[in-house]
């Protein structure tokens, strides 16, 4: 299981924890939410603006480790431009990556997203890379909050305890 | 050799051989990918020797039956092994009688088993209840649903910057209404060790009874119930290299005799019908339905086996490895160690400065080395030291030095990567 995760720390993604893209707070946003994962404390604040159907603006800050930090810039920088159901099919492939339904070998939309492709091996970090994923999701579905442990989660819970 | 390490343990002529320890336990031969396993989260749960996985697979090739029922050979033999496994935790942790050892399924149910047993018959609305920033949430959790079921008040014992309790604010905190205490003997989060024997006695003084979560204790050093004159005790096996899903509460016989069952079914009565059942005597009266006797007879394993080794010999090279890996720590730029208290078992918890613990752990992870990160279980500590969450080793009698400079080793790859 630990196999693939040196593959995840990669340059691409450590480059985008240290200079995160669209990290900010966006004035006047017509969508917006926040992540929250209860397992590791992360938070994540999304909002966004939507004008002639397309994402024209998009900013996102918060606290969370590296890969959910570097996986919502690259998703921002991702879906900045794209039109709702694109970013929608993006999310939904990026969910279905970081949970194995999806092999990044085949046809998809993901482009560099595929970086992350290795959490599919690490089961306690998927939720990481996914809460972004999960927090657009609810912007965009006027979802003003969502959690990793909400009853949709496409990942059950790894918690451990001692 | 890079992985030998033998010392003199103070007070004894005997030298530790950590290296013939090793040995024992089969699972730290294993590989994480291309690396050695270093395994320094034995405060989740740590792992077991041979002696008790063997006693296991025998138990369950000659030995099974269920027990307490029929007359035949296997359910005496079955029966004859369970009670040989309570008489073992007795001695260990030196209680009166065999009667006041009542099996669980872990430190969890055993505080649960009190709250219910206890907490429901004798604690009444506007009760106090006396608890520890310090405890698990399992020693949280079970007293706040006592407490909004009654109408009872939980009060907080807070803890210095060194993560040790405040005495002082403990003895402010009891009055005529408190009713019952709940307190940590080791903290899992970080390490400390509550001088808790004083801390029952200021208690008694005031009449109130006090349960001891020694789930992080009881592994480590010698606990003698009779001599802390506690009210109930509890913790797992698994923490002490025996199966996990068994463990044990002590409760003096007056209180378990006054108590209300906490499970209803059978093994637990004296007779049934439907007009009237009596309950059966303790112990039994709270061992409802058939109980992991595997476990329970692998738990009296575990203790036989580290009572081979010794627990002040446990006690003293653990601490030993503490003083080393502490040090190492100290060395290391932007490590912050979360919990300094004077007295400690061998936990490190720590943060790096800009990294968050789940990528340390995962990148820990692709040298062996597996720690735990996150809350532990204890939300309260983490809010006093404002982190979400921390990275923590901890060590058993069978961690060597050179696994400390592994643990040194992988934290400072963690920077060089986040460099």
């Amino acid at each position: 299981m630990m196999m693939n995760s040196k593959s995840l720390y990669q340059e691409v993604i450590l480059d985008h924890n240290r200079k995160p893209r669209n990290y900010g707070v966006l004035d006047n946003p017509s969508h917006h939410a926040v992540g929250h994962n209860p397992l590791c404390g992360d938070r994540l604040d999304i909002a966004l603006k939507i004008e002639n159907d397309q994402i024209s603006h998009i900013a996102f800050h918060g606290e969370s480790c590296a890969i959910c930090k570097a996986s919502a810039s690259m998703m921002t920088a991702a879906v900045k431009g794209k039109t709702r159901p694109d970013a929608e099919t993006l999310i939904q492939e990026f969910r279905d990556m970081a949970t194995g339904k999806l092999d990044p070998e085949q046809p998809n939309h993901l482009g560099r997203l595929t970086v992350f492709s290795g959490i599919r091996d690490l089961p306690t970090r998927v939720k990481c890379a996914i809460l972004p994923w999960h927090t657009l999701h609810a912007a965009l579905n006027a979802l003003t909050s969502v959690s990793t442990e909400s009853d949709d989660d496409p990942v059950q819970a790894t918690s451990a305890s001692d | 050799m890079a992985n030998v390490y033998a010392s003199m343990t103070p007070g004894a002529n005997t030298v530790f051989d950590v290296e013939k320890i090793r040995a024992d336990f089969p699972i730290l031969g294993i590989k994480v990918g291309d690396k050695p396993l270093v395994y320094l989260d034995n405060a989740a749960s740590c792992q077991m020797p041979r002696q008790v996985i063997d006693q296991l697979v025998h138990y369950q090739t000659t030995q099974h039956a269920n027990i307490n029922r029929a007359v035949h050979y296997l359910s005496e033999v079955a029966t004859m092994e369970y009670e040989k496994a309570r008489r073992r935790i007795q001695q260990f942790v030196n209680a009166r009688e065999e009667r006041e050892i009542i099996f669980t399924s872990g430190t969890t149910e055993s505080i649960n088993l009190v709250m219910q047993g206890y907490g429901r018959k004798f604690i009444k609305a506007g009760d106090e209840i006396i608890l520890t920033t310090l405890e698990h949430h399992s020693n949280i959790v079970p007293w706040q649903m006592l407490a909004e079921e009654k109408g009872a008040i939980i009060r907080v014992v807070p803890i210095n910057d060194a993560g040790e309790l405040d005495i002082a604010a403990y003895e402010k905190l009891f009055n005529e209404r408190t009713k019952f205490v709940g307190l940590i003997h080791v903290s899992n989060a970080l390490g400390t060790i509550n001088p808790i024997k004083p801390m029952i006695a200021f208690a008694h003084q005031h009449g109130v009874p006090v349960l001891i979560d020694g789930a992080q204790a009881a592994p480590h050093r010698v606990v003698d119930v009779q001599d802390l004159d506690c009210d109930f005790y509890a913790f797992s096996a698994h923490k002490l290299c025996g199966p996990t899903g068994i463990g044990m509460l002590y409760g003096k016989s007056s209180w378990l005799e006054a108590m209300q069952p906490f499970k209803g079914g059978g093994d637990m009565i004296a007779s049934v019908t439907f007009e009237k059942t009596t309950y059966a005597a303790i112990p039994h009266k709270f061992e409802a339905g058939t109980p992991p006797i595997a476990a329970a007879i692998g738990f009296g394993g575990a203790i036989d086996y580290l009572e081979s080794i010794g627990m002040d010999d446990i006690a003293a090279y653990e601490h030993e490895l503490l003083n080393y890996a502490t040090e190492r720590m100290a060395e290391i730029k932007g490590l912050r160690i979360i919990g300094t208290a004077a007295h400690k078992t061998a936990v490190l918890s720590f943060t790096l400065d800009g990294i968050h613990p789940h990528d340390i752990g995962t990148i820990l992870n692709e040298d062996g080395v597996a720690v735990r990160t996150g809350h532990h279980c204890a939300q309260p500590v983490m809010e006093r030291f404002k982190v979400p969450a921390t990275s923590r080793a901890s060590f058993a009698f069978y961690n060597t030095r050179s696994e400390v400079d592994a643990l040194i080793a992988g934290i400072r790859n963690v920077q060089k990567v986040f460099l």
